[in-house]
């Protein structure tokens, strides 16, 4: 029972289309609420997933909430991201984290304008796996035709996805196989995700672990959290950005040796040779690490209700690395609702624009695709210290001086290479 | 290699005291002898080794915690060769403020609540790492993992900061502190499974055995030493109990078990389905309670 795998989840859907009574449902139904809480809510579940105070009164919800429910062999991380209109900041939030993102369809209503905002934001921060739920079908008498309708309009928005139709209310087709709806022989929504296999191994790429913490006691060890790929014991590799080799002496958790280790894994590592490593560079592949830039063109997503100012710097915070920033005037800005490119005039609270960016130091990153921890970033106010954007590094504008070029060219080679099998 | 939920739960309390400890001058951790806390210092001790978790533990005492549990915490705190400081308000020791005369609400609110404040601005500490999860509370499914305190420790919802991918904004001004939570992703069940897994040590008043105990108000409770006396029509009765959560013991709410071992506790949370809190006589005082307080400083 302990043998449980983990799957982090966003849910997308406009005002009212049953995302709070869906969520309340699966809670419901993997016996994941508790009976005083159950009580609590007469027959209706979305009152499982109530919010803040304020949040009540104003009857909307405004922040990203996280719920979890388990099954005897999964548990399930939700981040519950409200379907208001401007609460781009919240979708993308919630969407960094998640693996497979539940897109919920109003079956009265059919594909909207959000539901395309809310895929393209999914697909943006990586999201690679998308279930369409065709919501309330029981106020559409269960037919078909309606629901066949609404996937072939899913389906032009050109992403790869699974469609179940479901009534959050009734729970049919929510763990339950509906009697309702003889015509769909698919899984339940839950039987889907239950069958979801997790992210292979070939796919976590090469190794990389930013250095969180230094420990300086005995033999230094060098802390963090593997971002890419694996390493073992005896492994070579090299500290960016200096590029230094280094041979993997040994890795610890706590007083545990381990003879690998994973992404995702916090582990400690330590070196054969004395190298100089602090926190911020990252210990990576010696075939293949990543390179050091400090200039970029990024994917920003603002999130303050001051708008961005080119020109200004800011806080910059990328893995365990930290730097000042200038963003310059985006290139242009994506307009969500009809995902063009559009004349950029600056940067508001939830707007998302394409811009080169720079910094006073270089950084050690990944493209945002090939790597979420490494290629992205978050810009802090220097003034009221608040986070104002996230960033996505598309590629790097130009290389470091300070890296040896040597080291750089085997770099290319070797991820083209990669990238070509 | 696959990570089982508790390996990657593990991994980002981890990484969540890492992060803490290399972005704050003077990080704290709170023990309060608790499940939560013992599983905290286990992670604590797991993120630094070989070397010792990089912060202090901060007891925020009340008088009022059970036996038990003040032995268990000198104990682990030892064993961890940690430093433990154990904080009194030192104004609800003058007005002898207790559970029993002065009601819930009011002793919370002054031992822990203004206790907490108290020994964060005196040792001028500006990180707590505690072991609250988003599972406990509905309120606190949107709690961050790094929640800011303005001065004077108000929580405000509205100055909370977005928190992607594994990115923690520590920056603050003078005054201000964060509250961080490496546990906010885990259940109570995932808890229970991984002091099984990892053979944490947890206090024993989770475990039932035969207690004296009283019933008062539909509450079955420890009668933990003399200053509990049975009040007209009760007695004291030795029942088999237990406790799901910890706290001053005349505010926690016993449950009648046999459960005797993690594996038992684990079986009898899958059939009881009462939340936590049904025991915790705190979280009465009203409907929104847990926020009203988080507002003014509760943790
Ligand atoms: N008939 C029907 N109503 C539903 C269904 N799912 C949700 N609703 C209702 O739709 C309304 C909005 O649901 P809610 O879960 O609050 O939507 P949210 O705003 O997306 O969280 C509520 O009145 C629900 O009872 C469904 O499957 N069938």
């Amino acid at each position: 029972m302990t043998e449980k795998t983990l799957l982090r989840l966003i849910t997308c859907g406009s005002v009212d289309d049953g995302k709070s009574t869906l969520l309340g449902r699966l809670l419901f139904e993997t016996g994941s609420a508790f009976d005083d809480e159950l009580a609590l809510c007469g027959d209706d579940l979305s009152r499982l997933v109530d919010g803040l105070e304020a949040e009540r009164e104003q009857g909307i919800t405004i922040d990203v909430a996280y719920r979890f429910f388990a099954t005897d062999s999964r548990k399930y991380i939700v981040a519950d991201a409200p379907g208001h209109e401007q609460y781009t900041r919240n979708l993308v939030t919630g969407a960094s984290t998640a693996e497979l993102a539940l897109v919920l369809v109003d079956a009265r209503k059919g594909v909207l304008t959000q539901t395309r905002r809310h895929s393209y934001l999914c697909r943006l921060l990586g999201v690679s796996r998308f279930v369409l739920l065709v919501n309330k079908m029981d106020c559409v008498g269960f037919d078909r035709a309606v629901f066949d309708r609404i996937v072939a309009d899913y389906a032009a928005l050109g992403e790869d996805f699974t469609a179940i139709p479901v009534s959050a209310r009734s729970g049919d087709n929510v763990a339950l196989r509906s009697r309702s709806m003889p015509w769909y022989d698919g899984p339940s929504l839950l039987e889907h995700l239950e069958g979801i296999e997790p992210e292979a191994e070939s796919d976590a790429g090469p190794f990389t672990m930013p250095v969180q913490w230094v420990s300086r006691r005995d033999r230094r060890g060098f802390a963090g959290t593997v971002t890419g790929g694996s390493v073992r014991r005896g492994a070579a590799v090299r500290v960016m950005p200096a590029g230094t080799r280094a041979t993997i002496a040994r890795i610890a958790l706590g007083e545990r040796e381990l003879e690998e280790a994973a992404k995702g894994q916090s582990v400690m590592l330590s070196f054969t040779e004395d190298v100089d490593c602090s926190r911020g560079d990252v210990v990576a592949s010696a075939a293949c690490p990543p390179e050091a830039a400090d200039q970029f063109e990024a994917t920003i997503v603002w999130m303050a209700e001051e708008e961005l100012v080119a020109g200004r710097q800011y806080a910059l915070k990328l893995a365990a690395q930290s730097a000042l920033a200038t963003v310059h005037t985006p290139k242009y800005e994506i307009d969500v609702n009809t995902l063009e490119q559009v004349p950029a005039h600056g940067l508001q609270l939830n707007g998302i624009g394409v811009a080169n960016i720079w910094t006073d130091r270089p950084l050690v990153f990944e493209a945002y695709e090939d790597n979420r921890d490494l290629g992205g970033f978050i810009l802090i106010d220097r003034v009221t210290n608040e986070t104002v954007g996230a960033g996505l590094i598309n590629y790097a504008l130009r290389r470091s001086n300070n890296i040896h070029a040597q080291v750089l060219d085997v770099t290319r080679e070797a991820r083209a290479a990669l990238k070509g099998q | 290699m696959t990570l089982t939920h508790l390996q990657r739960l593990e991994a980002e309390a981890i990484h969540v005291m890492r992060e803490a400890a290399a972005e704050f001058e003077r990080p704290v951790m709170l023990y309060s002898a608790g499940k939560d806390s013992s599983v905290l210092l286990h992670l604590a001790r797991l993120a630094f080794a070989p070397a010792k978790p990089p912060f202090p533990l901060l007891h925020v005492d009340t008088m009022w915690k059970f036996r038990a549990m003040y032995e268990l915490r000198d104990r682990a705190a030892a064993e961890a060769g940690m430093e433990l400081i154990v904080h009194r308000n030192p104004e609800a020791e003058t007005l002898g403020i207790n559970p029993l005369d002065h009601g819930s609400s009011l002793h919370t609110q002054m031992w822990k609540t203004d206790g907490l404040k108290q020994a964060l601005d005196r040792h001028a500490f500006d990180a707590a790492i505690g072991g609250a999860r988003r599972d406990e509370e509905r309120v606190r499914a949107k709690e961050r993992v790094f929640s800011f305190r303005s001065a004077g420790h108000r929580w405000d919802p509205k100055r909370q900061r977005p928190e992607l991918w594994r990115l923690y904004n520590a920056r603050k001004s003078k005054g201000e502190s964060f509250r961080i939570f490496p546990l906010s992703n885990w259940t109570e069940l995932d808890v229970w499974q991984y002091v099984e897994a990892e053979g944490i040590e947890v206090s024993s008043l989770y475990f039932a055995e035969p207690r004296p105990t009283l019933e008062r108000d539909g509450t079955v409770l420890m009668v933990d030493d003399e200053r509990l006396k049975p009040g007209p029509g009760e007695q004291v009765e030795e029942r088999w109990v237990r406790f799901r959560t910890l706290g001053c013991y005349p505010l926690s709410g016993a449950i009648e078990s046999r459960a005797a071992t993690v594996a038992e506790l684990i079986e009898e949370m899958r059939t009881g389905r009462q939340s936590e809190r049904q025991g915790r006589l705190i979280d009465r005082d009203g409907a929104a309670s847990m926020e009203r307080k988080k507002r003014e400083g509760y943790f």
